[in-house]
């Protein structure tokens, strides 16, 4: 079995067009074996768009019931709900798949990454990319801009700003928690629950304000893993509210250094899982 | 069923049982998630009864506990999540293997269904529903005749699932990626089945919606009768709407069976 150690370094010493060149070539086939099958292709593009309208249900049958949810109106969640579905689409587009991990370790596919002079992780990204979730993103930026008409916002730069990167940041928070949850699969060969109760479940929870939740919930979904930077404080920030709870309000700013955290910790999650893995097979 | 049939039935449901019992660290991962799906869906649902003023819909507090962790506990049981087994297999084309065997297609995936259903009521189940009684409370039903035709409920539960996703998976005789209409098949019967949200709470356009479909017969209404939605008569009125979607659902797949099979060209000598 190779010894990552080994093997991992010798990716920098790639040239950089190359090692960019390469990946440019993995992404196009994967995009162009998708595209292969057109009518499989199309059904999964209605079948994203459909994720996203039955998320979304489930908000427009909670405000069929009651005029406010947790202080919030019926636009407020559904900026919250298209900021956090715009980010997680995004994330699950570019890393959704890292979560199959403990299929890679099975089939005997991470070793034959781990074989060639690119980064695992980065083959393991480029392995897969759903191309189909666009769907899903188109989905949440229609509703991010019908509650955009709906809400009361006093727009600054910096707001707009704000706007145009929250998505882009609540990607990058979603990718981390996706690798960093993925990376259990290097400990468990059947953890792939596991990993889906903190990004499918952060989805979930992320579409929401925290205001519903309790106080175990809320915490753990703000400093360990931090969810609700990916909407909920930034709508609180666009909204020019003070967090119901209690939070300051810088932190509403802050979700674009939470991001780059998030990132270090789960890259260093993966390079310990790594370390760790030994091989499926003899 | 012929007593004949019965026996292989029986070991079909045995084997499935013991195959799915071997994967024991994906039943801890799958506790795990179902009761932070739980939690989440609960905590939305309390704050929708806050916000009408405690109850909704019929549901007190202690109500939309019991209809959260039931359905989350359901969840393993009914599978309403992806499952392509059959469809893998008329890909690959063992299904060539399994129309040549003595038994009969449908019935022989039918058993071993019931024998994961099983596995999966005891290892994922019952925890998050202690869970959840533990820390949110749960209502159990007084009323007899409703306790007594529970476990007929959920049976019926898991055959009507089972003969709807049969029927999704056989969309691989036709097109080669099923991802697509097992994704959408999922998403539907999940929120019509009222697995997100309860079917009570839905504007009256889209109950209606529901109610005219199988799905609520997959996972609303084994957890009517729990919680006390549906007592008495009513209860009865439900388990032999299940039975008449499972048989006819059944019945329905065999007819897309034929009709696939007909397509079929197996390769070779």
């Amino acid at each position: 079995m190779a010894d990552p150690r080994v093997l991992e370094p010798a990716a920098g010493t790639v040239a950089g067009p190359t090692v960019a060149g390469a990946y440019g070539a993995l992404v196009r086939s994967r995009i162009a074996a998708q595209a292969s099958y057109r009518s499989s292709f199309a059904l999964d593009i209605a079948a994203q768009v459909l994720i996203g309208l039955v998320e979304f249900a489930e908000v427009y049958v909670v405000f069929s019931q009651v005029e406010k949810l947790g202080g919030f109106s019926f636009a407020e969640v559904t900026l919250i709900f298209g900021l956090a579905t715009a980010g997680f689409g995004l994330a699950d587009l570019v890393v959704g798949h890292v979560d199959r991990l403990p299929y890679y370790v099975r089939t005997g596919q991470l070793d034959a990454f781990l074989l060639r002079p690119l980064s695992a992780l980065g083959q393991l990204v480029t392995s897969d990319f759903s191309l189909r979730r666009l769907g899903r993103v188109v989905v949440s930026l229609v509703l991010l801009a019908v509650a955009l008409t709906a809400v009361d916002i006093e727009w600054t730069p910096a707001r707009v700003v704000l706007l145009l990167v929250t998505p882009l940041i609540g990607a990058v928070i979603f990718g981390a928690v996706f690798v960093a949850t993925s990376a259990v699969g290097f400990w468990l060969v059947e953890g792939t629950e596991f990993t889906n109760a903190f990004t499918y479940g952060g989805n979930y929870l992320s579409s929401f304000p925290f205001t519903v939740f309790g106080s175990v919930v809320r915490r753990t979904f703000t400093f360990v893993i931090p969810i609700a930077f990916v909407a909920y404080l930034p709508a609180l920030a666009l909204l020019g509210r003070e967090d119901p709870l209690g939070l300051p309000g810088w932190l509403s700013w802050s979700a674009g250094p939470v991001a780059l955290l998030s990132c270090c910790a789960a890259g260093l999650v993966w390079r310990v899982g790594l370390r760790h893995y030994t091989g499926a097979g003899s | 069923m012929s007593l004949a049939a019965a026996r292989p039935a029986a070991a079909l449901a045995g084997a499935g049982f013991r195959r799915w019992s071997t994967y024991r660290q994906a039943a801890v991962a799958g506790v795990f998630v179902n009761t932070v799906f739980g939690v989440i869906k609960l905590s939305i649902l309390l704050a929708v009864a806050d916000s009408a003023g405690g109850t909704v819909a019929g549901y007190d507090r202690v109500g939309l506990s019991t209809y959260a962790w039931m359905s989350q506990g359901l969840i393993a049981v009914v599978v309403i999540f992806a499952w392509t087994e059959l469809a893998d297999r008329i890909r690959t084309g063992d299904i060539a293997v399994d129309l040549a065997r003595p038994v009969d297609l449908q019935l022989a995936w039918l058993a071993a269904d019931l024998g994961r259903a099983l596995w999966g009521l005891l290892s994922r189940a019952i925890v998050p529903i202690l869970f959840g009684a533990a820390l949110f409370g749960f209502r159990v039903p007084g009323d007899a005749a409703a306790l007594l035709l529970l476990p007929v409920s959920i049976t019926l539960a898991v055959v009507v699932s089972f003969a709807c996703r049969f029927m999704v998976n056989l969309a691989a005789f036709w097109i080669t990626e099923v991802r697509g209409p097992v994704t959408f098949y999922i998403l539907v019967a999940g929120l019509l089945g009222g697995h997100l949200i309860p079917v009570q709470l839905f504007p009256s356009w889209l109950q209606a919606v529901a109610y005219a479909t199988p799905f609520p017969a997959i996972m609303q209404w084994p957890i009517d009768l729990v919680t006390g939605q549906a007592s008495g008569w009513a209860a009865l009125g439900l388990v032999c709407a299940q039975l008449g979607w499972a048989v006819a659902l059944l019945a329905l797949g065999r007819v897309v069976l034929r009709r696939a099979t007909r397509r079929l060209v197996v390769q070779g000598g």
